[in-house]
């Protein structure tokens, strides 16, 4: 297989990686209000998320930075040119990950409230704005020939790729409903799981549509087969949901979001960002790309320490297993 | 659009949130630099002695650390993204190159600091002791890890290595990656930034152990404060006499790769041999002759070449060299802020390394120091070498302009083109506006952590109550 071709696979699988992950700890953030009814419960939700949102994140951070060294030219002409919701991102994890250490900090109400509106805010903004960025990209942007955007902020925002933000805040809440049922005792899971049901019906209706729109603008077999796996990985998970078998519903929404990234990816090949202009201006694998030695030093220190990541990241998976619920969380 | 009176172009923001968004990233990274090495030290002291002291000021300074982190996790992002964003040019030209070494530093460092850092908060009555003491190593390890790579990256900029041109796409493309790796500024870099970090991080616990020394006399954790001031004070010394070391050795191979920074470093308009060190110049207000001048004769030739008469190029015959070289233009860095940013950072340097021999003097054979001048210059310590940090950084990316990339890319060639006044505008207010709330909040908390003392850490009685119900023994 080409380099070039390999570390589109990667960035498609690290990009998969950061949506299955951060996508349940957005979830549980946008959830914060819903399912926690008092600063209690509201610790038990944050707390499922504690050890691990970081880790989460550095998903995104090993995702752009892959995306810097193998695609220079795509990971310039996509963060220039989709600045503002890049930047509304920025702010939003910003004050997220800020919001996670020092909301119990402080015993005020006041002090608390507002950490909980950062963390909510701060969750929902990147759910939507992913899905209207990531929608951007398959579709197709103005780009010039020399893949500079010369589109303004409007043209990002049009009716597929707000299907596109929605599919993503449906999903990505789903996820956080069944992964709270799965990571908590009592009164929250049961709401959690309930609610994951009902959020669900909702958000499969949105994915199929989203899926099938998509599919319409490009496509290839392989994609058809992932759109479809990803739209029954989504219904087999919301019937175990349903059925409270919690581990199960987690692997169904978390393989739906798998299949949903990699359909788009799928189609998406070998352009990674196609100009809705000037065909020259599409970048594709290969003109995006660095060149072979810099793929191949990459590709080494990938294959020699993605497994190790693997590793201890599953490792701390395992270490926080356990459920939490309102008894476990201490006075202070 | 914006009429000021002056003219504003997207450059200038560009630049200026870079240098805002920068300098204040690097106000947390030496803390978690340094701090995250000493609470692992601590924690494994108690580890080895079991004495309960050390798990005390483990917790203590452990919590500092993490209000800390918080700030420096969420602040990087937005260094990794700006590239893409305001300077995508640049990030065409160098993506080759410069892309690499910040995505091993994902993958190799922040996975491993983001995740042991999760297993260390919360893993207190999850892991085995000895496990949970490798969690904070591990921490600290990629921590450090990271600080090597990101320094690789930025000193391609000061000292290209291992590339060609490609004379096709005009794009800087990768040749030795190894030479990337070693380039000798990364090699020298890298200690004096970790001792540059270290400094900052033993002097927070300085103010921190000797407010708590001289508030509570008779506290019974007096002894672990006092231990924690003397263990942050040789911190200081330590790496004190480590950046100087390495500063020295950063001179030389400045003098050789980048002579106008150095020039510039020393005001230094014409070539001198030997060249003597200027320790505070004023000048007329163009600049172009002195009022008055303390200097020291042969320092500069010493510090540049290791031979006191050894010649050091000045401004004018670099820049007539550099136009020649490069086509028209000016080659030279502004001059004021090279000459000061380079005196501060070792002035407050040397200022927090005096105060950490104060405070060790005045603790001498068990003493308890009374001098509120001592408890002053306590408390402002932690800023000094943070000032430190801040101008050093300030000297050594200003002083490599006009350029980005060192007799490679010119920085107004780096910017996005495609990115307009008005969003970069957008970007730098909102930045800053969080950015100094925050800034705020974290002080704040900080000061109220620090003034709470070390807490209680007495175990909890061992009921019968069964794990699913015993409370977590950390949870936000």
């Amino acid at each position: 297989m080409e380099l070039t071709t390999v570390w589109f696979l990667l960035v498609a699988v690290l990009f998969t990686g950061y949506f299955i992950l951060e996508g349940f700890d957005f979830g549980v953030g946008m959830l914060l209000p819903v399912l926690g009814r008092d600063d209690r419960q509201r610790r038990v939700l944050i707390n499922t998320i504690g050890p691990v949102w970081d880790g989460n994140e550095v998903w995104l951070i090993t995702a752009g930075g892959a995306m810097f060294a193998a695609f220079p030219e795509w990971y310039a002409t996509l963060f220039s040119g989709f600045y503002l919701p890049l930047l509304l991102i920025l702010l939003a994890l910003i004050a997220r990950g800020v919001a996670f250490e020092y909301r119990h900090k402080r015993p005020e109400a006041s002090w608390k409230g507002r950490w909980d509106q950062a963390i909510f805010w701060g969750s929902a903004i990147p759910a939507v704005l992913w899905g209207v960025a990531f929608a951007n990209i398959f579709r197709g942007v103005p780009l010039s020939a020399d893949h500079e955007y010369v589109g303004g902020l409007l043209d990002l925002l049009h009716p597929y790729a707000l299907l596109g933000g929605l599919t993503t805040l449906g999903l990505f809440l789903t996820h956080g409903a069944v992964f709270l049922a799965l990571k908590t005792t009592g009164d929250i899971r049961e709401r959690a799981g309930a609610l994951a049901v009902k959020l669900g019906v909702g958000t499969a209706v949105a994915a199929v549509a989203f899926l099938s729109w998509s599919l319409t603008i490009r496509s290839s077999a392989a994609a058809v087969v992932l759109a479809v796996g990803a739209a029954l990985a989504l219904l087999g998970g919301l019937a175990a949901a349903r059925v409270r078998r919690e581990g199960w519903a987690f692997t169904g929404t978390a393989v739906a979001i798998a299949l949903a990234v990699a359909t788009l990816f799928a189609a998406l090949f070998p352009n990674v960002m196609p100009s809705t202009l000037d065909a020259a201006g599409t970048l594709t694998a290969t003109n995006a790309a660095s060149t072979p030695y810099t793929l191949k030093i990459m590709t080494w220190v990938a294959v020699v320490f993605t497994p190790i990541v693997l590793a201890y990241q599953g490792w701390t998976y395992w270490v926080f297993r356990r459920r939490i619920g309102v008894q476990n969380i201490p006075q202070h | 659009m914006l009429s000021w009176g002056f003219q504003v172009d997207a450059l200038d923001v560009a630049r200026w949130q870079f240098g805002v968004t920068t300098v204040y990233h690097f106000l947390f990274v030496p803390l978690t630099i340094g701090l995250s090495v000493l609470v692992a030290i601590l924690q494994t002291m108690w580890h080895r002695t079991g004495n309960e002291r050390y798990l005390k000021l483990t917790k203590f300074y452990g919590k500092l650390f993490l209000i800390n982190f918080a700030m420096g996790v969420v602040t990087g992002i937005v260094q990794e993204f700006q590239f893409g964003m305001n300077w995508s040019d640049y990030s065409r030209f160098v993506g080759d190159i410069f892309g690499a070494p910040l995505a091993i530093e994902a993958l190799v460092a922040f996975f491993l600091e983001s995740t042991f850092i999760g297993l260390w908060i919360f893993g207190w009555d999850r892991l085995p002791k000895r496990l949970h003491l490798a969690a904070i190593w591990a921490a600290a390890i990629g921590t450090n890890l990271s600080a090597y790579f990101i320094l690789a990256a930025n000193s391609f900029m000061q000292n290209p290595v291992g590339f060609r041109i490609n004379p096709d796409s005009g794009r800087a493309e990768l040749t030795d990656f190894v030479a990337v790796l070693t380039n000798k500024v990364a090699l020298v870099t890298f200690p004096h930034t970790l001792a540059g970090a270290f400094l900052v991080a033993g002097s927070l616990m300085v103010t921190v152990g000797l407010w708590h020394v001289m508030r509570n006399r008779d506290s019974a954790d007096t002894g672990a404060y006092r231990f924690a001031t003397k263990l942050g004070s040789w911190t200081v010394l330590v790496s004190s006499a480590l950046v100087i070391l390495t500063g020295d050795i950063q001179g030389k191979i400045m003098t050789e790769v980048q002579p106008m920074k150095m020039a510039a470093a020393e005001g230094l308009y014409t070539t001198e041999s030997p060249a003597s060190f200027s320790v505070l110049t004023v000048g007329s207000l163009d600049g172009s002759r002195e009022l008055f001048a303390v200097k020291i004769p042969y320092l500069l030739s010493f510090l540049g070449t290791g031979d006191p008469n050894g010649t050091v190029q000045g401004i004018n015959d670099l820049q007539a060299q550099y136009a020649s070289q490069y086509g028209p233009g000016n080659y030279a860095p502004i001059i004021p802020v090279t000459y000061w940013s380079f005196r501060f950072m070792i002035g407050f340097g040397l200022a927090a390394a005096a105060i950490a021999l104060l405070v060790l003097w005045s603790q001498r054979k068990g003493r308890t120091p009374t001098s509120k001048w001592l408890l002053r210059a306590g408390l402002v310590m932690p800023v000094l070498p943070l000032l430190a940090n801040s101008f050093g950084w300030i000297f050594t990316e200003m002083g490599r302009q006009p350029w980005i990339v060192f007799g490679e890319m010119l920085t107004r060639d780096g910017v996005s083109r495609s990115v307009s006044l008005t969003e970069v505008l957008t970007s730098f207010t909102a930045f800053t506006l969080i950015y100094a709330v925050l800034a705020v909040v974290e002080f704040k908390l900080l000061v109220r952590y620090a003034r709470a003392g070390v807490p209680d850490v007495t175990p909890q009685t061992d009921d019968d109550t069964d794990d699913a119900e015993r409370p977590l023994a950390f949870a936000y």
